[in-house]
C-alpha cells in the first residue's frame, strides 16, 4: 500500500459526481457514487450497472459524470470493467482505477455470476456495491439483499429469507480486500475506497445506501438510519485483508433493533399491534449473532 | 501458404494475423478449436493479447465489449445457446457502435439439444444491428476474418463471421494463409473513435428518451445499409491485395442464362455448385445466387440479379416457426409488388440440426420447383417419423 495516513484520512470534495442528477431526496446512493467518485479521484473509469444510479445520473445529454463512464447492462458491470482492465493491460496503457458499481439486485442476484468470474480470474477492478435492500428502480421489489421481514412490493407480508451475505461471500474468492461501510461516515467510506484502490487486483466494496423511497423513511433520516443500522449489529461494518477480518468498527452504546425498525414504513406491520410481531424478536437475533461473529 | 488444415485453425490462425488486443470467450462446441488455437497462440507468445477465459457466453460478450469500448481490438466467437446466451450484449454492442468481430460456427438451437450444424443461431440475431458475412468454405472463412475487422473499424458496426459448423469448423481443407506482413499492410492498426479515458471523459452508454431513442437506432438502420458500399470495397480491396476473391455481397454462379436460380447460403453452397454443373450435363439450365452478406441484406443485389428470372427456389437452414422460410421471406421481399405477380419464389427448409444435404434431395428440390411452385417445404422429411397425433 503506497498511501499515507494522513491521505487516507482526507475527506474529499472533488465534484467528480456533480450536482443536477436525478435521485430523490435523500437518496444513500446518490451520496455514496459521489462519495466514491470523490475518493477515487479523476483517474478513474466508472463501469455502472443500469439501475437507480445510471438512471438518474446518465440520460441523455446530462449525465453527472465527469470522470469516464460506462454503462451497458444491468447484470454485467464486473465483466464490462473486466475488459475495460483487459484493454488497459493489451494496451499498456494506464495505471488506472476501474470501478464496477451496481445495486444490490445486480450484485447479489442477476449480475452475480459475472462478480464471481471476474474476482476469480484477479482483475485488478473495484467492484462497489450500493445496497438499499431491494429493486429500488423499479418499484420496490425483493432482492436477496432484502433483509429479514422488510415489506417489499413482492413481499407484502413480510420477506421470509435473511439477506445474503456478500462480503462474506466476496472474500471467500480469496480477494485481498473487502470491506463494508455506509453513508453516514465519509471519512471512513472514503478511506476504504482509496484503501481498495491502493491493492493490486480485485476488491469490493459493499455500501448501505437507504432509500427513502422503499425504506419509507424521511430524506433527512437517511444518515441517522444508517447509524442505527450499525449501532444495533444489523449492518456490520468491518474490513477484511486476504479472507481474514483485519478491522472492526465498534458499536458504541448497544441500541435495541426496534429503534432501527421502527423510523421505516417497510417495518411497519411489525408494530401494528400495539406489541412487537414475533419477526422484531428473530431481527435482534440476527444482531446479536452479527454482534458475536464480528465482535461489534 | 496453402497448407491442409482444419477450418478452425485457419481461422484462428488469421484472426492472430489481425492483432486482437483482447479476446474473451467461453467454449462451445462446435467453435472450440477456434479458441484453443487462439489460446495457444497467446499462450506461446505468437500473439501478444490479452485471451480472458470467462465463466459464460455472456460474459464473453460483456468483456469484449469493455475491451473494444477502452479502445482494444477485440475478438470473440461462439455458436448455437452461447450466441443466445449473449443475445442481450450482442444488442449492446450494436447500439454502441463497437466494432467487434465475432466468429459464429453456426449450429442448432435447442430444444431437442443438437450439435450440429444449421444456421438458427445466427438467424435469430439478425435484427440486432451486426453486419452478418457468411462463409462458403474455409478459404472464405480465413479470408472474411481479415476484411471484417477492417469492415467493422471503418464502419462502427460489429461484425459476425458465420461459419457452418462441423462442415467448415472441423473440416480439413487446403486454405491458403496468408503471410502476416500481408495482413498488416491491408488492415491498418485500431484508431478507435469513443472510448472510455480519463484523459478526456466521456459518457459511454447513456440512456435515451423517447426524445432520443427512435433517432438512434434510425441511425444504426442506416449504417448497416450504408455499409454495403464498405462491405465491397474491402472485398475488392482483399482481392488486389491476395489475389483471390472473398467476400462481397453476393455471388452467382451460371446464374446469367439459367431457366431456374437457387438462392442460399454458406457451406451448402458448394453442393449447390456440383448439382448445376451436372444438371448443365444434362442440358438444364440452373444457376446460383450465393448470399455473403445476410445482414446487410442485398436486396438491391439479389433483385438486379433475379429480375429477369421468374422461377426462384431459396434454400436455407433456419425457419421462423409459424411463419416459414425466413431468408425465402427477404428474397421475396426484394421483387416490387408488381413483379411478384407471375414470378414463383419458392421456399425449401433444409439440413436442420445437422441433417446432411444430399445431392439427390436437391436434385429432387430443383424437379419439384421446375413443374410448381413451393410455398414451403422442409427438405429431406422423414414422414416415416412423424404420427398424425405430433400434427
Amino acid at each position: 500500500m503506497n498511501i499515507s495516513a494522513e491521505e487516507l484520512n482526507t475527506v474529499e470534495k472533488k465534484d467528480l459526481f456533480t450536482s443536477g442528477h436525478r435521485a430523490c431526496g435523500g437518496c444513500g446512493q446518490a451520496l455514496a457514487a459521489r462519495l466514491v467518485a470523490d475518493a477515487s479521484g479523476e483517474n478513474t473509469i466508472a463501469c455502472v450497472a443500469t439501475g437507480c444510479l445510471e438512471v438518474f445520473s446518465s440520460p441523455y445529454p446530462d449525465p453527472s459524470w465527469r470522470i469516464p463512464f460506462l454503462h451497458s447492462l444491468f447484470e454485467n458491470a464486473a465483466a464490462v470493467a473486466s475488459g475495460v482492465e483487459a484493454a488497459y493491460k493489451a494496451l499498456n496503457k494506464g495505471p488506472v482505477n476501474i470501478i464496477a458499481q451496481g445495486g444490490d439486485g445486480s450484485t447479489a442476484d442477476i449480475g452475480f455470476q459475472c462478480i464471481s468470474g471476474m474476482f476469480e480470474r484477479g482483475h485488478n477492478v473495484l467492484y462497489v456495491c450500493y445496497d438499499n435492500e431491494a429493486y429500488m428502480n423499479t418499484g420496490v421489489q425483493r432482492s436477496s439483499f432484502t433483509p429479514y421481514g422488510a415489506r417489499t412490493t413482492t413481499t407484502p407480508m413480510g420477506n421470509k429469507t435473511r439477506k445474503k451475505n456478500m462480503p462474506l461471500l466476496a472474500a471467500d474468492h480469496g480477494i485481498p480486500y473487502v470491506a463494508t461501510a455506509t453513508v453516514d461516515d465519509f471519512r471512513d467510506l472514503q478511506r476504504k475506497v482509496k484503501t481498495a484502490l491502493s491493492i493490486e487486483g480485485p476488491k469490493y466494496i459493499h455500501i448501505l445506501a437507504p432509500c427513502p423511497l422503499g425504506w419509507g423513511h424521511h430524506g433527512e433520516l437517511t444518515v441517522k438510519i444508517c447509524r442505527l443500522a450499525k449501532d444495533t449489529g444489523l449492518y456490520p461494518v468491518f474490513e477484511m485483508t486476504d479472507g481474514k477480518v483485519s478491522n472492526v468498527q465498534k458499536i458504541p452504546v448497544k441500541v435495541p433493533v426496534e429503534e432501527y425498525l421502527k423510523l421505516q414504513g417497510r417495518f411497519k406491520h411489525l408494530f401494528k399491534k400495539g406489541v412487537p410481531a414475533p419477526e422484531v424478536a428473530e431481527i435482534q437475533k440476527i444482531a446479536n449473532e452479527n454482534i458475536e461473529r464480528f465482535n461489534l | 501458404m496453402l497448407k491442409q488444415i482444419e477450418g478452425s485453425y485457419g481461422v484462428a490462425e488469421v484472426v492472430a494475423m489481425c492483432r486482437p488486443n483482447v479476446i474473451s470467450a467461453y467454449p462451445i462446441t462446435p467453435q472450440t478449436h477456434i479458441v484453443e488455437d487462439l489460446a495457444m497462440l497467446v499462450g506461446q507468445g505468437k500473439l501478444d493479447a490479452e485471451f480472458v477465459n470467462v465463466e459464460s457466453e455472456f460474459a464473453a460478450a460483456s468483456v469484449v465489449l469493455g475491451a473494444s469500448a477502452a479502445g482494444a481490438r477485440a475478438y470473440s466467437a461462439t455458436t448455437s445457446q452461447g450466441l443466445l446466451l449473449m443475445c442481450e450484449v450482442i444488442y449492446c454492442i450494436a447500439g454502441m457502435r463497437l466494432p467487434i468481430v465475432l466468429t459464429i460456427a453456426n449450429r442448432a438451437i435447442s430444444a431437442p439439444l443438437s450439435i450440429w450444424n444449421d444456421q438458427q443461431d445466427s438467424m435469430a440475431l439478425r435484427d440486432a444491428g451486426w453486419i452478418q458475412l457468411h462463409a462458403e468454405d474455409n478459404q472464405e472463412a480465413a479470408d472474411l476474418h481479415i476484411q471484417a475487422f477492417k469492415i467493422a473499424e471503418e464502419t462502427h458496426l460489429p461484425v459476425m463471421v458465420c461459419m457452418d459448423g462441423f462442415i467448415l469448423t472441423h473440416a480439413y481443407e487446403p486454405v491458403d494463409i496468408p503471410e502476416p506482413k500481408e495482413v498488416d499492410v491491408f488492415l491498418p492498426s485500431f484508431t478507435p473513435k469513443h472510448i472510455v479515458d480519463p484523459r478526456a471523459p466521456k459518457g459511454i452508454g447513456l440512456y435515451a428518451d423517447p426524445r432520443f431513442y427512435l433517432e438512434t437506432r434510425y441511425i444504426l438502420h442506416r449504417a448497416l445499409e450504408k455499409s454495403e458500399d464498405t462491405i465491397k470495397k474491402v472485398s475488392s480491396e482483399f482481392s488486389k491485395a491476395f489475389g483471390r476473391d472473398s467476400g462481397g455481397f453476393i455471388k452467382t454462379y451460371k446464374l446469367k442464362d439459367a431457366d431456374l436460380a437457387i438462392v442460399s447460403m454458406g457451406s451448402v453452397v458448394g453442393t449447390i455448385k456440383d448439382l448445376i454443373d451436372q444438371l448443365e450435363e444434362e442440358g438444364k439450365k440452373v444457376g446460383l445466387l450465393q448470399i455473403c452478406s445476410y445482414r446487410p441484406f442485398p436486396r438491391q443485389a439479389i433483385y438486379e440479379a433475379l429480375k429477369d428470372k421468374m422461377n426462384i427456389v431459396v434454400l436455407e437452414k433456419s425457419v421462423s416457426l409459424g411463419r416459414g422460410g425466413i431468408l425465402a421471406s427477404d428474397v421475396r421481399w426484394s421483387f416490387p409488388r408488381a413483379e411478384k405477380k407471375d414470378r414463383n419464389i419458392s421456399s425449401f427448409i433444409a439440413g436442420l440440426g445437422g441433417r446432411n444435404i444430399p445431392m439427390e434431395d436437391l436434385r429432387y428440390m430443383v424437379e419439384k420447383v421446375e413443374k410448381e411452385p413451393v410455398e414451403l417445404e422442409f427438405l429431406g422429411l422423414k414422414k416415416e417419423l412423424i404420427s398424425d397425433k405430433d400434427l
